[in-house]
This record gives C-alpha cells, sequence and structure tokens, in this order.
C-alpha cells in the first residue's frame, strides 16, 4: 500500500463523492434497485479499488491479485461505479444497469464483467465462497488476501455462522470480512426484526480477530485493513459503522431507503446536495 | 440376449452375481480422480466413511475438509474452490446436498459456473430402514433443471468408478447419484464409459419395447428381459447413466423403431429420468411410454428388497409395464 498523504484522502474523499452521484444516476435511470446501503458503503468502496487492494484493473484475472468478495450482491451499484472508475470497463457502461444485454446485472454475476469475483444476491454466502478461495490460496502457497465485503442484516442467515465457524476452524488468517453495520434491512432496523448484538462479541466468541471502526473514516478503514493483512492464524472481521443513505440528507436513517425507488426530483435533490458537497471538498483542499 | 459389444460382468444372471454398492464405486473413483490431478480437493459434511471418502481423506489428508454438519456451507465454500483452480468434490446424502443446499447450489455452482461436483449419496428407497428422510427420490429432478448442471448417475460400482474420474475431467458443474445397498455388478471394466452416452445392455432379436433405466435398479430390467423373452416379448434394454445431457438421438432412434418405452428409476416417476425420456420423445418421436418408480408419495422404513416391491419397481412390475405399454401401442 502506498503512503496515506493528505492529498490522498482528498482524492479519496471526491471520487467517494463521485461514487455516490453515480449510484443516485444509475439506480434512478434503472428505475429499480437498492440506494441506502450503495451510499454508505462509498468511502470502503474508495478505500478498496483505490488504496487497499493489490490489484490491475487491465489484468482481471491476474492469479495474485487480491480478491474482493461482494456477498450483499444487492449493493452492486456501488461495486459497479468503483470498478468502473478504478478502470475493469467504461464508466459510460453505467447507465446499463439492470437493462437488458448489460453486463450489469441487477445482481453481480461471475464471468461477464471484469473485476466480479462471485455471483450473489442471495444473502449468507459470500463469506463461504471467501473461505474457499483463501483455502485454494493457501493450498496453492499464494500471498494474495481475500475479502469479503457482507451486510449486517445477511447475519441473519445461518449459512453466514457456518462459514464463520469454518474460516475460525482452518484459521484463514488470509481471509478479512467487512461487515456493513448500518443497522437497516428491507423491513426496518436490525435490532427490531432480528437483534445480532451482541454482534463483535458473537464473533470475538467464534475465534476471530475484531475491529470495530467508522466505516466512513478513511484513516480508520485502512489501518483495519492492514491490521487485517497482518493476521497470520486467525481470521478478522471489521465491523464498519455506517449511516445508511450517507451523504444525502434526506436518505440518511431512513430504513425506507433500503430498495425504495425514487419520487418525481428526488434523485436531482440527491444530486445537487452531493454537488455542493464536492464544491465543499474541493475549496477545503485548495 | 446381453448386448456383446457392452461387455457386460459374464456371471451377471448367476444367483451369486458380485455385489457391492455404487457408493464404493465413488469412494475408488475420488482417490484415481485425486492421484491424477493435485487440484483434486474433498468436502465432506459428518458422513466421511458413509459417503466412501475415508479413503481419499486417508491418502491427501492436505486436500480433505470436514465441513461438520453444514451442507450450505461445504456448497458455498466448494464454489470458492472452484473458481480457483480446484475441482472440489462434495458429498452427503443427497437429501441434505442437493437438498437442503439447492439454492446456494443454484446460485454459487451453476449459474456462477464454478467447478464443483456434487455427490448426492443414499439416494432413492433402498436406503431402507433410515426411512422416508433420508430416502432422496426428488434429486435428479432438482439437479437437471438447472442449467450449466450435469447429471451422471450411475447402474452399478464399476461404472460408479469410472463416472467419479470422469466427473474429475469433465470441465463444469455434476452431479453424481449414488446409492447405499449393495446390487449387482453388471459391467466390467471393459464395459465402455462415456459421459452423455446411453448404452444398450439387453438387446432382443425383435423387440416390441425399449425399457430405459438407471442406477442400480437397471439390474430388475435385465431380470425382466430375460423373463419376458422366454415369453416371446423381445425388448431392448438402455442404461441411461447420464441423465443430463441425456443421449437424445440414441433414445428417440430406438424409440422411433420400437415404438413403446417403459422407464425405470428409484426417484419420483415426476421431473426424473421418466420424465427427461418423456420430454426427449414429445419433442422427437411422440411414443406411449410407462413410468417405474415412486408414484408421488414418500417411502417409508424397512428392507431395501421389502421396500422395492411395495413401491412397485419390482421384477414383475416392469414385466406389467412392458405388458400395459404393448397394449398402447399401435
Amino acid at each position: 500500500m502506498e503512503s496515506l498523504t493528505e492529498e490522498k484522502l482528498k482524492s479519496m474523499e471526491l471520487i467517494a463523492n463521485r461514487l455516490r452521484e453515480d449510484v443516485i444516476r444509475m439506480v434512478s435511470h434503472a428505475g429499480s434497485g437498492h440506494i441506502a446501503g450503495p451510499l454508505d458503503m462509498a468511502e470502503i468502496f474508495t478505500a478498496f479499488y483505490f488504496h487497499i487492494l493489490n490489484h490491475d484493473p487491465k489484468q482481471p484475472n491476474w492469479p495474485d491479485r487480491d480478491r474482493l468478495v461482494l456477498s450483499n450482491g444487492h449493493i452492486c451499484p456501488i461495486q459497479y461505479a468503483a470498478l468502473a472508475h478504478a478502470g475493469y470497463f467504461p464508466v459510460e457502461e453505467l447507465k446499463t444497469l439492470r437493462q437488458l444485454g448489460s453486463r450489469l446485472q441487477g445482481h453481480p454475476h461471475r464471468g461477464i464483467l471484469p473485476g466480479i469475483e462471485t455471483t450473489s444476491g442471495p444473502l449468507g454466502s459470500g463469506i463461504s465462497q471467501a473461505s474457499g478461495i483463501a483455502l485454494a490460496a493457501r493450498l496453492d502457497k499464494k500471498k494474495y488476501q481475500v475479502y469479503c465485503l457482507t451486510s449486517d442484516g445477511e447475519h441473519e442467515e445461518g449459512n453466514t455462522w457456518e462459514a464463520i465457524q469454518f474460516a475460525a476452524k482452518n484459521r484463514l488468517g488470509n481471509l478479512t470480512v467487512v461487515v456493513d453495520r448500518n443497522k437497516i434491512q428491507i423491513d426496518g432496523p436490525t435490532e427490531k426484526i432480528m437483534p445480532l448484538e451482541p454482534f463483535a462479541e458473537k464473533y470475538a466468541a467464534f475465534g476471530w480477530n475484531v475491529v470495530e471502526i467508522d466505516g466512513h473514516n478513511f484513516e480508520e478503514i485502512i489501518a483495519a485493513a492492514a491490521e487485517a493483512r497482518a493476521m497470520h492464524d486467525q481470521p478478522t472481521v471489521i465491523i464498519a459503522h455506517t449511516i445508511p443513505g450517507r451523504g444525502v440528507d434526506f436518505m440518511e436513517n431512513d430504513y425506507r431507503w433500503h430498495s425504495k425507488t425514487f419520487k418525481p426530483g428526488e434523485a436531482e435533490k440527491a444530486l445537487t446536495e452531493l454537488r455542493e458537497a464536492r464544491g465543499k471538498i474541493k475549496s477545503e483542499r485548495e | 440376449m446381453l448386448n456383446p459389444e457392452a461387455k457386460l460382468n459374464p456371471n451377471i444372471f448367476d444367483e451369486d452375481v458380485a455385489q457391492a454398492p455404487t457408493r464404493d464405486g465413488y469412494g475408488e473413483g475420488i482417490v484415481d480422480a485425486g492421484d491424477a490431478n493435485a487440484n483434486v480437493v474433498a468436502l465432506c459434511a459428518d458422513l466421511t466413511e458413509s459417503t466412501r471418502m475415508d479413503a481419499f481423506a486417508k491418502k491427501f489428508p492436505e486436500r480433505f475438509f470436514e465441513m461438520g454438519v453444514a451442507e450450505q456451507n461445504m456448497a458455498t465454500v466448494a464454489a470458492g474452490l472452484g473458481v480457483t483452480g480446484k475441482i472440489p468434490f462434495i458429498a452427503s446424502y443427497a437429501t441434505f446436498s442437493p437438498g437442503r443446499n439447492w439454492e446456494q447450489i443454484r446460485t454459487t455452482i451453476a449459474y456462477n459456473n464454478a467447478n464443483v461436483k456434487i455427490a448426492g449419496h443414499h439416494t432413492g428407497i433402498s436406503v431402507g430402514p433410515d426411512g422416508a428422510t433420508h430416502q432422496a427420490t426428488e434429486d435428479i429432478a432438482l439437479m437437471r433443471v438447472m442449467p450449466n448442471m450435469k447429471v451422471f448417475v450411475p447402474c452399478d460400482a464399476v461404472e460408479a468408478r469410472k463416472a467419479t474420474v470422469a466427473a474429475a475431467q469433465v470441465w463444469g458443474p455434476i452431479y453424481l447419484r449414488f446409492e447405499r445397498e449393495k446390487t449387482p455388478i453388471m459391467t466390467t471394466t471393459e464395459t465402455p464409459y462415456v459421459p452423455g452416452h446411453a448404452q444398450v445392455f439387453w438387446q432382443s432379436k425383435k423387440p416390441e419395447v425399449l425399457i430405459i433405466g438407471c442406477g442400480g435398479l437397471l439390474y430388475n430390467a435385465l431380470l425382466a428381459a430375460r423373463e419376458l423373452e422366454e415369453e416371446k416379448i423381445g425388448t431392448v434394454v438402455l442404461n441411461c447413466s447420464t441423465i443430463k445431457p441425456i443421449d437424445d438421438k440414441k433414445i428417440a432412434e430406438l424409440a422411433k423403431k420400437i415404438g413403446a418405452v417403459v422407464t425405470i428409476e428409484e426417484h419420483q416417476v415426476e421431473g426424473g429420468l421418466g420424465g427427461a425420456v418423456a420430454e426427449v420423445l414429445a419433442k422427437r418421436t411422440p411414443t406411449p411410454i410407462e413410468f417405474i418408480g415412486m408414484q408421488d408419495t414418500f417411502g417409508e422404513s424397512g428392507a431395501p428388497a421389502a421396500l422395492i416391491e411395495k413401491y412397485g419397481m419390482g421384477v414383475k412390475d416392469i414385466k406389467a409395464a412392458v405388458k400395459r405399454v404393448l397394449r398402447r401401442k399401435r
């Protein structure tokens, strides 16, 4: 990883802002899709694709690349935006999200779009798939790191906990899970739908190294990823506390935006707010 | 008479014909596959001995993963291994895998096109005393409906070994179906085996009915064919050990020539081998069919042979079906 200068931090803030704009445009143009999750993961996706990952967008199948597995496939608009801006495919293609014949499926599909490591969407299978890749890396004596980005709601799935047991048993130090702890899901707040707390303690009891961070703070995201990478015989979970809908005032902390569609004028209103935020980041930079 | 080209077991009709469960062939085949290719890995859900993975586990401990009773995790971890250059075999009883973990197989193995082999054990009602919870009679249907998935149902332990070795060589998701009980060894190491090719085991001079079967139950078809021959009713018995991709050319060709079909399988008659054959014939050459198998019902505890009789898959039932379909033949 390169060093984290003030300039790099600002450039990532601008990228995250741009990814949020793209998410609003993509979902609004598609007429359906999820919004709150993609918005709250903008800093995390930016940090991964523009700082943490050892990857080469021009060689998406490079055998030694770090793997980023997206478990909660429904937040793919933010991953698509990050992949496009990182150089995996043309940014113009983003507007084809969910259209007939597009490589940008409603939920991501491996093999048709560069940078997508696994097909996902049905919840709870990402940590398992990432564990399988981490196991293969160990068998092949490869040094790459496997990252799985997942959601808090997915921890209601039995499959998720099966994977958590398995990764601990096999001491998969090359596996890092990042949980978007935004505390919402389709039907309401997670703690009302099916309480997950004490969440960090559960992971610790299963034998994982646990780090809790502010999921909007680049320095914390990057430091946590570095700590995880240094672990050799234990998987790490980074519980990233986020604000659902982050960056757009009228969406923040409102669970209905998990998968709500835009009413006329709402997308424009969100884009105006994000433009203003960009101006602010830029002026601070000067 | 037996088809000489199939090079079948010469002692096939002896009372003391050699017997072995198809799962034994799987156990040998996976060791062969592991010897041949270092990328073959095996995962099992707390049924290592019963699914005959113990020899592989002993020989290749670094390539064997005990998953515990967690079939959903087993399928999805295998998917991760399968997209990273490994050739994982996953095994459990078929009611649990591909039963319980069907969606994981659909999304992360079939749609994801991961190079994973799914071994479903304890299929059919010949599982016996464990009862209906452990008797998989829907698995062929569950797997053959999935795009990208192939389905192999070997007829005996010798063919099971070949099918397992072939599964490691044929790229892509494959479902392999195995049985718990000993069944007669019909084939030999000389019997040709090509995935996707159905093979004539019995050929009468003037066949009037084509019997298509898969799995150990095919032996009952051969016994029925022999008795029918004595009653002057000629048949062809076809071993359809690849259900998907099905050998539609050979099935249509024979059905057109012969004009009546009986299918036999230790599986629900809907959606399994019978369903697959009916689809082929409806498209290519509509032919009357009688279906031997589980008739939309669950099994129960009991001795395997008694269950086969009770649920209408015995030799006399096959003979009766042959006579029924003959009456429907124009």
